[in-house]
This record gives C-alpha cells, structure tokens and sequence, in this order.
C-alpha cells in the first residue's frame, strides 16, 4: 500500500547512513541498500505493522553480516588504502580517526554503537534488530566505547600498511 | 545526595549519555559524576565519540538519492521478476528456436524458483565489476588455477565457455558472496572493443528452469538453472546478442553433454 512504500522511502536516507558508517564505502553502502530495499519491496506482504524504519535496519544489518562472512572466506582483493580516492568528502582528520576506530570494532558492536548513536535508536529497539536480550546489547555498546576510546587516545592496533 | 545504597552503574553511565535513563536516577547520576572524575571523563568521551560518528556520517543522510535507489524504479523491477517467474516468459524465447534447452525437456511454465535471485545477484555484480578499470578480475584467464579454485569455492565443476565465435575472449574470473553469502564465481569476458560480459554461477539446487532473458536498463542477464547451479550470462542489453551467447553457453555448460549421466 501507499504507506509503507513512503514509510520505507522516507527511510532511505537514513539507511544510506548507516549502511557508510557500517561499511565505511560509499559504493558497497549503496549496494547494501538496494539490497535491502529489494528485499523489503518483495517482503511487503510479510510485514505486519510494527516499526519499518527498525524492520529496515535489521534487514540491512543481516545483509551485511552475510556480506562480511563471505569476505572473510575469500582472498584480500585490494591493499589497505589510506588514500581512498573514491572518499570526495575529503573528512578531516577526525573524521579518519573515528573511521578507523569503528574499523577496528567487532561487527555485532559496531551494530550496536551506530544504531545508538548514529540512528538514535532506543536500547530496546537495537536488541530486537540484534535478536538478543538488552544486556548484550549494553555490554556490546560498553565494548565499543571501550574499543573507540582506546583507539582514539593512541592506543592503536598496529594497522598493516603497504607500502 | 548519592544513593549510596544504589551506587551507579557502568550501564547507566551508558544509558545516561544515550538518553535512557529513567528519570528518577538523574540526579543520582549527576551527583555521582561529580564526584567521580574519572567516570565521569569517560562519559565525555562517549559523548565526543557520538558527535564524530555523527559529524562523519550525518551529512551522508542529505545527499541526493543515486538513481538505483529509486523506489519506483526497484519495484517496477520487482513487478517484472515476478512476472518473468511465470510461464509467459518462455514465449520471449520463441524467438530462440525449439533447439538446444527445450530438446531437453526443460518446459515452458517450469517453476523458475533459482532465477530471480541469481539473475538479480548476477546482474549487481556485473554493473559493480565491468565498471571497473583496475580490478575487474582477480584472476586472469592465464593462471591455470582459475577454473578449479572457482570450481572448489562454488561446490560443482565449473567451466569458462569460450565466446570466441563472438569475439570475446576470456579476461579471467573471481569470486563473490553469492545469496546468503554463499560462494559465486563470475567469469568476465571482453570484446576487442572494450565490450564486457559475464557469466555468473552460484550453487543452487532449485529445479531446472529454461532461459530467461530480464533487462535492467542499459544491461540485461540470461539467467537458467540446471538444478545444481544457477547461471546467468550478463552484459549490454541487445536482446538478441546476448541471448545466442547465453545459448552458446547453455550448450557448453550442460552437464548432460559433458557427462555419462544422460
């Protein structure tokens, strides 16, 4: 129907978002999605009422984590750039910082801390895109602050840079 | 006054900067953090981690929506998958012949179950890798472990069809996250003008379904399933080019020719 084509419109830019701050590329963010309006369009008759903007992020964080674990049973393709010519924002130096920070999170904490922070998601609502009790979605946030904090103050993994 | 019977939390150190607290542990909280320097740095940095992440990422919410996000656009899409699933889709094939994959006994109005999702997955990774000038490929055709790596990855023998009848020549293959993460392989092939095609494979068991032809946009796919892999042949949407190329292929590819297993 009418609405939930516009709710899920209206949720685009959003999910442009979050999908760059989780992915941190623009064109695999986009892909992501396309992907995930692709799948909520054919899904629509599935969907019985709720939050769609919390249906979407789910959807997308789902497709992600398939995304990731694909990945991380192929071949590198490409060297660590730190140079990304593809980046026309041009992010200061604390934009870089803080992308690399989240770089270096754990997926389901990076989840977490960017559904909180980025898309003011509520605790509650974060666990149901999670699928898991509130406490592990505080613990995860807890981490990620952690993790960020550290990072952010030097205390830097040692990044594999080819040169 | 702190509560010293409810001493705060890490927990809702966390929900006090994420707005979470219950309203009636404000002041406790505050009262705490006035006491406790070093929670209470820790809760500014939180707070200056949220506001990067923000200055970061927000502007990405106002900028315009690329095409390919348009919501009509994708659902008129859709509407023509599921119309391509029905049985009406082999009379675009008519055109075909009765030859080759229908002497097979592979009918009209088959259940086309493994296509749409192979032919979508095919033809996002065709857009995403002909466009690219340094890294179409990750392996070229001249490393003898193209076919038989991609041939483990994926889960069934593979082959690369040769094209040369269609001056396309093998550029090489690599290997992606397919439906549900599960390995893909796609073989690119390229024309002495720059013309780019590509096959795409992914395990699927779905029954065997003819050839379909779908275009999105300026590029279409060939998509057919012989019950144990999915294919889909992509490239520029001339319907008639690329449907005697994905034939070619079809024939290449049929396992039945190629086995004993008739």
């Amino acid at each position: 129907m009418g609405g939930f084509r516009q709710d899920v419109e209206a949720a685009i830019p959003a999910l442009r978002r979050y999908a760059r701050a989780l992915t941190r590329d623009g064109d695999v963010a986009d892909d992501l999605v396309q992907d995930t309006l692709v799948r909520a369009l054919r899904s629509e008759h599935l969907f019985h009422g709720g939050d769609i903007r919390s249906w979407l992020y789910t959807i997308l964080t789902n497709l992600n984590r398939n995304r990731l674990r694909s990945l991380s049973r192929r071949p590198a393709l490409m060297p660590m750039d730190d140079n990304d010519a593809a980046d026309a924002a041009g992010p200061e130096a604390g934009g870089r910082d803080i992308e690399r920070a989240l770089a270096t999170l754990v997926e389901d904490q990076r989840v977490a801390l960017l559904l909180v922070v980025l898309e003011g998601l509520s605790y509650r609502e974060v666990a149901e895109v999670q699928a898991v009790p509130i406490g592990t979605v505080m613990s995860r946030l807890a981490r990620a602050r952690a993790q960020v904090k550290a990072f952010l103050d030097g205390e830097r993994p040692p990044l594999r840079r080819v040169k | 006054m702190v509560d010293r019977d409810t001493p705060v939390t890490d927990d809702e150190l966390h929900a006090y900067v994420d707005g979470e607290l219950p309203a009636d542990r404000g002041t406790a909280v505050e009262a705490w953090l006035a006491t406790h320097p070093d929670d209470a740095a820790r809760v500014v940095s939180w707070s200056a981690q949220a506001e990067l992440i923000r200055v970061r990422y927000g502007g990405v919410a106002r900028t315009a929506i690329p095409p390919h996000l348009d919501l009509d656009r994708l659902a008129r899409n859709e509407r023509k998958w599921t119309w391509l699933t029905g049985a009406a889709v082999i009379a675009a094939f008519l055109a075909g012949g009765a030859t080759g994959w229908f002497g097979h006994g592979v009918l009209a109005g088959a259940p086309a179950v493994v296509a749409p999702t192979v032919a979508a997955e095919a033809l996002d990774a065709h857009k995403l890798y002909v466009a690219e000038v340094r890294h179409p490929i990750e392996v070229p055709a001249e490393a003898s472990h193209l076919v038989p790596w991609l041939s483990r990855r994926v889960g069934s023998a593979l082959r690369a069809p040769d094209l040369a009848s269609f001056g396309l020549k093998l550029m090489g293959g690599r290997l992606l996250p397919g439906q549900s993460g599960k390995p893909a392989a796609m073989f690119m092939y390229e024309s002495a003008s720059g013309e780019r095609y590509t096959l795409y494979c992914e395990r699927s068991s779905a029954p065997e379904t003819a050839l379909h032809y779908n275009v999105a946009g300026p590029v279409a796919a060939v998509y057919w399933g012989d019950g144990e892999v999915g294919f889909a042949v992509s490239g520029p949407a001339d319907r008639e080019r690329l449907i005697k190329i994905a034939q070619s292929a079809y024939e290449q590819l049929d396992r039945r020719t190629t086995r004993s297993n008739s």
